[in-house]
Formats: structure tokens, sequence, C-alpha cells
């Protein structure tokens, strides 16, 4: 199979403005006669289902929360990245681009992510009419902030909570098409299959979840976005209920999956506390701008943080990274503390975890200006672990956060499936092997009110669409094999729930494709995933029955497409002789331990296509083509 | 330490309901409230019984899906606290601890803890945004808005939507809900041009959910997850007042159906 | 589930008035009507500290000088008080709907225990008022000496000499203190006249306003039976 990403000819600069003008139109009149399904209402769906809705076509909008204010770009602190250069500090749409190619270990495709840096002027633009209240100076213009992987000043953001501020536009934006009666919101629904008429996405199968009813969905073209797949891992910094299924089902369906083994482990997270533990929960990486990272010079020590001395600890990043110190990226503090905690310089009851002290910050600043600059982080630590970190160096560990990988998707967004379309995390896009702070924002909001309203009309324009009945046997088909998989999993009956299953799932995962992975690890891993799934068709429990609320059948189901899922991340992870970014090899590393990119052989995205449930699957390579930036070793000594 | 758990058990709208009591033993000062519930419904999945049905899904306080009340309090004994946030070490070895649901005519029970809070999408579909269509945005530094009107205007955003304000109130009211909207939108030069219009058709929608009426005694302030400050009842007020007085006859009026379905 | 309502379409007076919103106004602006007879009220009856004359010719003054302002007074009261039960019993009906089925546990976290008992404040206050009217005002009920028509000062002095009367009065009148210091600050609420700094001011303003007028009240009855007044 050969991939074709459509990225027009010509200079980066002006490929989009070309790609749109050479797209197909549909004319006003006829936008009401076709009919999007938009699955998912986070930032990339709440915002394109409102786009679509308001260009007039016939949109259906699906989410399985209660409303889709609940979607889970909700919990992004940071903010939100933008070439704005309101600093006059050397900020241009180059630069964005350009760090955004680097900091993903030239691992994307030049470019969306130039297209990217192109849209993200125009989504500050757009939130702040929506009424976004962005942190503004006093003077009345909206302020800046500094993230990680950057050296200027380019994040926008509304105190700790701009993703909840950003997804309340999107979702504003979409109540306003629903209740123009453009958009049909379907709520509490799940999307369980996709229905593939003539090679030609044509409609989804859905489950209420609350009536267990199930629904078919006929649409001209289908747009999925529904998140990442960080889940898969069990405790990530993931909503509960983020999964996998709508995009792992269109991959069974034929969609390619690219680079699935490109995960983000985030260093700053608030450390296990127990085996009841269901979540993590991250603390900002600002958090590292003023504290200090360290772990006691001697092993299993177990005296309390302040009554160890200063020449005993070690300050291990300031040491390993003298220019950086504790601002290195994600990646590489990640790699280091899990390194430091296998050695046995672990923290805390469980001994994974390591320090961030405040307390030289507070001596040289003051304890008001550190409760301005962090109170509410601070607040949400005690709250969680009952220390003050005032007075108590906080513990922190790093956690499975965000997931590069996704649906392969052309320049257009769509997939390998004509008439499937897929935005924000779902999708593989836009950075590479790994995301700098502040961009999953900027991405999920530049695909769908941005692009998708473009691309989708091309698509329309050039495709015809017979009608299609529920009777078609592609529906039916469909119907019948997500009917039968729930069937299965209500019959089993075994002596194990699903959470058992997916806690042990998450742990082969994470000890053998989390921070560090080897071919050998890896190949054990497949074997032990596959080993527990088939455990899983035998022995999983589902309580209650398939009409009505049921949260262990919803699990039951996302759990069986992770037990899947986790084996293709392995195989990729196997596949991918080289470190880069969040995907990091032990047999490739350089003399001081960092990550050993190899150009030569893995300049690709790595594309999966299924070929059965028994056989192995079939690899595509997109190589990746470096014009503008040209790749080198990242250094941060 | 060990808690008995006293939840309402409600197999569907139709269902009577009552409350059951479970022993749940080793439970750890560090889990929260939701995480005891999660250690609950494995034993009772492995009992072979139904487990609890409850909302979740950040677990980190803002995607206000969960929640129900807890000894009698919206969310729990913490100020500012969500219930996916409430540790269990506040707690005592061996206490009884009632959870209910929200209970409120616009909330329709679900299944245990679990209610359906769709009137509160139906009260911003009124009218709950800016209208701006995509792509017509202006410069964002064009227009200046000073710092403490965007901090008035992000106190208000801070909303997570979670109906604890209704659950709290003794008139079952979603004054704190629809008066956050307002004033966030409202105190903002972007929404100012709307603000008459959106009141009206906002107010107009609370009522006709079924929910109460404010009598500004403030339990929804102290219930919020995120402390919304009881003056956005206020502004809700002052924009309802003076568009009622500006209203012209042509202002469309929301209609809208209440309940549509689970 | 198929609870289908439509918002109906009225006229905005109506519209207005059926809303909760439109109600709470209208309960502010009655409420503040009769605030102002309150003080005035008040202003009124601690005449009763001066020689008898002053009360007695307060009293001719109003019922025989200004006898046809004084309806209009009475009807603005009497239409004030009417509409302020009314959409407090229709609010109260409205909020009984609104939650039918109630909690079996359920603490209060944030509110004032004045703000909590208005609907008990308001109807015992209301039939303090109907006894208060028959007593001083139409002489039905009087207790101990006969009632003389125009003899102000002697009514009120022979009226809470009864220990019971004065005892009832001064119950009524602090429940009259409560469901003032919540209502004053609500009505401000209510209107829309609210911000974080003046909100601090008012509530607390409203607490010593009603504190004032329940001392400015009961120092009559406290003072006759203590003999002050004679």
């Amino acid at each position: 199979m050969k991939l074709d990403a459509r990225i027009p000819s010509g200079p980066i600069e002006e490929a989009w403005a070309k790609a749109c003008f050479d797209m197909k139109l549909v004319n006003p009149s006829n936008k009401r006669k076709h009919s999007i399904i938009v699955v998912g209402s986070g930032l990339a769906g709440g915002s394109a289902a409102a786009s679509l809705g308001e260009l007039g076509y016939q949109v259906k909008c699906f989410c399985f929360q209660d409303t889709p204010r609940r979607a889970h770009s909700i919990a992004a602190q940071g903010g939100i990245n933008a070439a704005k250069n309101y600093p006059n500090d050397g900020e241009s749409v180059f630069r964005l681009f350009y760090d955004t190619v680097k900091g993903g270990d030239f691992r994307a495709r030049e470019a969306n992510v130039y297209r990217l840096a192109q849209n993200s002027t125009k989504i500050i633009d757009q939130c702040v009419a929506q009424g976004v209240p962005f942190a503004r100076e006093y003077g009345g213009s909206l302020a800046n902030r500094s993230f990680g992987g950057a050296q200027v000043s380019r994040t926008f953001y509304a105190r700790g909570q701009t993703g909840q501020q950003l997804l309340l536009g999107a979702y504003q934006a979409l109540e306003r098409q629903i209740h123009a009666g453009t958009v049909k919101m379907i709520s509490k629904t799940e999307m369980l299959d996709l229905i593939v008429v003539d090679g030609q996405a044509r409609g989804i199968v859905t489950r209420h979840l609350v009536t267990g009813e199930y629904n078919i969905h006929i649409a001209d073209a289908v747009i999925l976005a529904t998140g990442g797949y960080g889940n898969v891992f069990y405790l990530s910094t993931n909503a509960k209920g983020s999964n996998a299924t709508a995009i792992w089902r269109a991959y069974k369906r034929g969609a390619l999956f690219a680079n699935p083994c490109f995960t983000q482990i985030h260093p700053t997270c608030i450390p296990v506390s127990g085996d009841y533990q269901s979540k993590l929960t991250l603390m900002s990486e600002s958090l590292r701008n003023d504290g200090r990272i360290w772990v006691p010079k001697k092993k299993g020590d177990t005296r309390p943080p302040n009554q160890i001395p200063e020449d005993e600890r070690d300050y291990y990043l300031e040491r390993r990274y003298p220019s950086f110190g504790n601002l290195v990226p994600r990646d590489v503090a990640s790699r280091n503390a899990k390194t430091l905690c296998d050695e046995g310089y672990g923290v805390g009851k469980t001994g994974l975890g390591v320090y961030l002290d405040f307390s030289e910050a507070i001596n040289r600043l003051g304890e008001k200006t550190i409760r301005e600059r962090y109170g509410n982080l601070f607040d949400m630590y005690q709250r969680i672990t009952d220390e003050d970190p005032y007075k108590v160096p906080m513990r922190i560990f790093p956690a499975v956060h965000y997931t590069m990988g996704g649906l392969w998707v052309d320049y257009e967004l769509q997939s390998s499936i004509p008439g499937l379309f897929v935005l924000g995390e779902a999708n593989f896009s836009d950075h590479g092997a790994n995301r700098l702070g502040a961009s999953a924002l900027m991405q999920g909001l530049s695909d769908g009110y941005f692009i998708i309203p473009n691309t989708i009309g091309n698509y329309l324009a050039t495709h015809k669409f017979p009608k299609v009945e529920n009777s078609h046997p592609a529906v039916q088909e469909a119907l019948t094999t997500v009917k039968s998989k729930i069937d299965k999993l209500l019959s089993i009956k075994g002596k194990r729930t699903v959470d058992s299953f997916h806690r042990e799932l998450g742990k082969i995962l994470w000890d053998y494709c989390g921070m560090a992975r080897t071919a050998e690890g890896l190949q054990l891993a497949i074997g032990k995933i596959r080993t527990l799934r088939e455990e899983y068709w035998k022995n999983v429990t589902v309580p209650g029955a398939g009409d009505d609320l049921n949260e262990s059948l919803e699990k039951a189901g996302r759990v069986a497409d992770f037990f899947e899922l986790a084996e293709l991340i392995c195989i990729d992870a196997l596949d991918r002789n080289e470190s880069c970014g969040g995907h990091f090899r032990e047999e490739y590393q350089t003399p001081e331990g960092e990550a050993q990119r190899d150009d030569e052989h893995y300049s690709y995205v790595a594309a999966w296509g299924y070929t059965g449930p028994d056989s192995a699957p079939e690899l595509t390579k997109e190589p990746l083509e470096f014009q503008y930036v040209h790749p080198s070793q990242r250094s941060y000594k | 330490m060990k808690v008995t758990l006293k939840i309402w058990r409600q197999k569907n709208s139709n269902d009577k309901g009552q409350f059951v009591k479970y022993a749940v033993d080793d439970v750890d000062g560090e889990m929260s409230i939701l995480e005891c519930l999660d250690v609950l419904n494995e034993s009772l999945i492995l009992r072979g019984e139904v487990p609890v049905a409850f909302e979740h899904d950040c677990r980190e306080g803002i995607c206000g899906s969960c929640g129900f009340v807890i000894n009698g309090v919206a969310h729990g004994p913490e100020r500012a606290t969500t219930a996916c946030q409430l540790t269990m070490r506040h707690f005592k070895d061996g206490d009884e601890i009632t959870l209910e649901p929200w209970r409120a005519k616009a909330f329709p029970l679900v299944k245990d803890l679990v209610v359906n809070r769709r009137a509160l999408d139906h009260i911003i579909e009124a009218g709950g945004y800016i209208s701006v269509g995509t792509g017509q945005a202006p410069e964002a530094n064009g227009l200046p808005i000073g710092k403490e009107v965007a901090d008035q205007s992000m106190d208000a955003a801070a909303c997570i939507g979670c109906g604890a304000c209704v659950a709290a109130c003794p008139n079952a009211a979603a004054a704190l809900f629809t008066g956050a909207k307002i004033t966030h939108l409202g105190v903002l030069p972007q929404g100012e041009t709307e603000k008459d219009r959106r009141a009206l058709a906002m107010v107009a929608q609370m009522n006709a959910e079924g929910f109460g009426n404010c009598t500004n005694i403030g339990e929804c302030t102290g219930a919020c997850p995120k402390e919304i400050p009881l003056d956005v009842i206020a502004k809700m007020n002052r924009d309802y007042l003076c568009g009622s007085f500006q209203r012209r006859d042509d202002l469309p009026t929301p209609i809208t159906p209440v309940v549509e379905g689970a | 589930m198929g609870n289908t309502g439509v918002i109906p379409h009225h006229p905005h007076p109506v519209s207005f008035w059926q809303s909760s919103n439109g109600k709470k106004v209208v309960m502010a602006v009655t409420g503040a009507i009769m605030f102002c007879f309150i003080v005035g009220h008040m202003i009124g009856n601690l005449q009763m500290f001066l020689p008898p004359e002053h009360i007695n010719a307060y009293g001719h003054f109003l019922h025989h000088d200004i006898t046809e302002e004084l309806w209009i007074i009475r009807g603005i009261l009497l239409l004030a008080l009417a509409l302020h039960v009314t959409a407090t019993v229709q609010l109260a009906l409205r909020s009984q709907a609104a939650r039918p089925i109630g909690y079996s546990r359920k603490e209060a976290i944030n509110s004032s225990y004045a703000s909590r008992t208005m609907y008990w404040s308001g109807p015992i206050v209301l039939a303090f008022l109907i006894f208060h009217l028959l007593q001083f005002t139409a002489g039905y009920i009087h207790p101990q000496a006969q009632f003389v028509a125009g003899d102000v000062y002697g009514n009120v002095a022979s009226g809470f000499r009864v220990w019971w009367v004065s005892a009832w009065y001064i119950f009524a009148l602090c429940l009259l203190g409560l469901h003032l210091s919540h209502g004053l600050w609500s009505a401000f609420q209510s209107i829309g006249c609210a911000h974080p700094r003046l909100t601090r001011c008012l509530k607390i303003s409203a607490q010593a306003i009603a504190v004032l007028i329940v001392l400015g009240y009961i120092s009559i009855p406290i003072s006759v039976l203590l003999g002050v007044i004679k």
C-alpha cells in the first residue's frame, strides 16, 4: 500500500492557502443536504461540530458523557501556544513551527506543523471573541508566559484552567448551534463500530449507555475526535472514561494506526499511594521553574526529607544537565526519575517518587511570591496528600499523560478510509515523538475550527453518496458484530473483574513499554498481553444486563480493545529500533544515556493496518522529509 | 480503617429506591471517596451483586461529572472540594457515611447516585454564549479588557456545571449556575451587547426547567466546589430586570423541551 | 420521561411576574415599601417617651387632618403586603415542587439562621400584624382596660401593662428583626444591586438596621413594664 499524504507542493508558507484554493467547494444551498457525524465533543470535536453547523451542514455530535462540556480537554491546565509575538521577544510562525518539529524529535510532518503554527494566532482571536477569559495585564492586553521547550513567551492561559475555558468556549458555540437546530447533540452514547459502505465511511453503530439501545446513524462523512488512548496503561492522567474504542474499531475497519508507541510520560504527577489508586493527578509543569528535584544520596534512606542534610541530597538533574537543570524536557526528566527509583533511591512509602523542593525558592523569594505563583497547585497537592508543600518537599513521579500516536491522516485530516476524518489527539499528525507543553489545545482547536471546515467540503464535493438503508448488509454486519461482542462479554461470567484485568494490563505495559523499552522486554510483554487477553475472554465477569446503565459493561468493551491496542503498541515499539522523544529503547542511547535517533532508517511514520484477529498487522511507511528544519541531536547538557 | 456506607440504591426512575448499608474494610485515608466506592464495587461484582452507579470522569475536580450528597452536604464536608478529591482521611474509623443523589425535579434520577443534569445544558443552549461564528473574530488584542474585569469574568467562568448549587439549595434553584454564565459573559465587552437577551432567555429557560427560586441565602456558594460568589446571582437579576424594561416584542422566546429522555 | 414543556409567550409584564426572578423583584420592592412604613411607624411610636399630648396629637393628625392621604397610604401598604404574601406563597409552592423528594439528611453550611427561617418569620409577623391592628387601630381586642378612641398614649400604656401582650409583641418584633436582617440585604440582591465590597457593607448595615428597629420598637413595652412609661 502506498500512502499519499496529499501535501501541497511549493513553499511551506503558502501550502495551506494553496490547498484551500485547490479544494472543491460545496455551495451554500447544497450544504444542508449533507450530513456529518462528529464523535467526541472535546476541543476538536466540539469546535468542529459547531463550525460545521454554522456552515449549514446537518451535524450529529456524540459524546459518552452526560453533556459535551465534560470532555477531558477540560482538564488541561497550563495554556495554549500561539505565534502572536505580543511580548516582542522574537516569536514568529516559523519559530513555533521550528520548536514543535524539534520538540517532536523530528518525527512529525513539516507541512502539518507549519499549518498548525499559522492557525495558532487565529485560535486566540476566535477564543477571545467567544468570551474566553484569558489572563490579562493591567493595561488590558493579553498576558503570556513561558513554557517548557521554548525560549519565548508564547503561552496564553486562563489561571490553571486553560483547557476548561477553551472547552467552554467551544461548548457554548456548540450549544448555540444546537439551539439553531443545525447540530443534534446525542450524549450518553458510545460509538461501537464504523460503517463502511463501498469503501466509504458512511456511519456508525452506537449504544445508548442508559437504555442500552443500539442505533444506526448514517451520514455522508464521519469525524472521529475521541481523544487519546493513554488509559491503556490503566493509571494515567486521563479521565476514567477516556478510551480508544472509536479509533480502534475504525482501525479494525481499515483505518491505519500511526506511531502507536509514541506515548508521553509527564514528569510531575502525584505518586501512586496504594493499590486502590484509580488515576493519577498532574501537577503543572510550571512548578519546575522554582522547584528543585532531588533524591537522597543513600539508597533506601527513610529519614524525613527535612532531616536529610544538604550534602546528602542528589540534585540529579542539575548535576547531569548543568545548562538546563530542572527545566529539561518532559521525556528527559521522566526517564531520570524512573532510573533513580529503579536503582532504589526513590522516596515515599512506595519508593516510587522523587522530591520537588521549594524551600530554596521560598527562602529566596518569600512564601508570598511562591503562593501567588503556585497557590492553587499547592492547595491541590495538600488536598490530595495531606502534606504542606510550603514546609515539606512535594513528592512527584512520572505518569502517562498524552499519546502522540493515533489514526493516520493525510494533510486534509482524512484517514486511509475515504470519508473518515480524525481530529485532535485521536490522530497522529502534529507532535511527532514528543509533544511540547501547551500544544495539545492548539492542535485540537486548529483541527476543529479551521481545518476540517475547509477539507471536509472538498471530500463532500468530490464524492457521490448513494442512500444507505439500515438493511444494507454492511450496516447489518456492523450491528451484529457489536451486539455479539457485548453478548459475549455478558455471557462469560468468570471470576475476575474488568478492572483487575485492566490494572494488570496497565502494569505490563508500564513495566515493559513505559519510559524505557528493550527488544527483549517488548517481546516478553507481547506474550504476557496475549496470555492475559486469552484469560480475559474466559474469566472476566460483567455483572448486570445490557439494557440499563452498566458501567462494568462499558468498561469491559473498552478494555477488550485496550488489550489489542496494547499489543500493537508493543509491536510498533519493537519495530522502531531507535530512541526518539517519548520512545526510549535502552539499546539505542548515546554514551551519556540520551536518546539516539536513527534518521537513516527510521525517519518515517509507521502506519499499521489491521489484517485479522490472528495475523500480524501490516506496516506501511510514510517517509518524512525535512526541508526547513534539519534533524539534529537534542542536547540539554 | 473501616466505614459503613449508607447508599441510596434505585434501579431506575420508576423504581422506588431505598438506602442500603455496606461495610467497607481496608479503607485508606489517602483514598478518595470515589475510590472507596470503587473498592466496594469490586467486592459487589465478585459477590455477584450489582455495583453502585455513580458519575465520575476526570477525578481531578474539573469535569463536573461527580457529585452526590455526603452526610447532608453536597460534595461532602470539605470546602471547595469535589467528591472525587474528597479523601477518606476526613472521616473516622467506624463512621457511617450517607450518600444520596442530587435531589431536584429538574434532575430526574437515572440510577443509584446518577441523575440527569441535561437541564443545565438547556439553560446554556437558550443563550449562554456570545454569538460569534468561526472566523468572524477580530484581532485578540484589539479590545483591551482590564485585569479586574477579566478576573471577575474568570471567577464566574470557573463553574464546572456539577449541579451542587441546585442540590444544596433548599429551593433547588439553579440561580448560581445561571448567574455564573450570565456574569462570565456579561461583564466582558464582547458579551455585553447581548446581555439583555441572554438574561431573558436563560432565566426563562431556568424557570421552564422546573428549578426553584432563589432566596439569596447562600447555601449554593457554600457548596460550590469552585466557590462561585453569590454576586453572580445579583448580576443575573440586574440583567434580567434591565432586559425586561428594554425588551422589544420581537424578541424570540425560547422553546425547548424540558427533558428529552434520559 | 416524556415531560416536554414549552415556554409560553406572554406580554412582558405577565412573563415578568411569572418568572421567579420577577416575583423576587416584586418582593424586594414591596418589602422596601413596608420597610419605609416600619421606620415611619417606629419614629411615631417613639413619641411615647414624650408627654402624652405629643402622641395623641400625632394620632389626631393622622386620623383627622390627613384622612384621605392616610387611606391612600393604607391602600399602598395593603397592596404591597398582598403582593409580598402572594409572591411568597407562589414561590414557596414552586420551590416545593422543585424538590418533590427531600433529603434524608441535609446540613446547612453557609446560610444564616435568619435567611433559613424567612418562611416562618414572615407568617408569624403577619399574624402579629393582624392582632396588632385589632388591638391598637380598631380596638377590638383590648385585654385590660377600655379602649379609648383618641387616647393613643393611654391605650398603648394600658395595653402593654398586660405581660403577655408585651411578650407577644417583643417576640414578634424580634422575628421581624430577623426577617429584616436577611430581607433588607436580600432585596438589594434581588434587584441586582451587588458588588464584592458593597455586599459586605449591605449585609452589616442590614443587620445593624434590624437591631435598631427591634430596639426602637421593644423599648416601649419594656419601658411600660419597667414603669418608665406610666
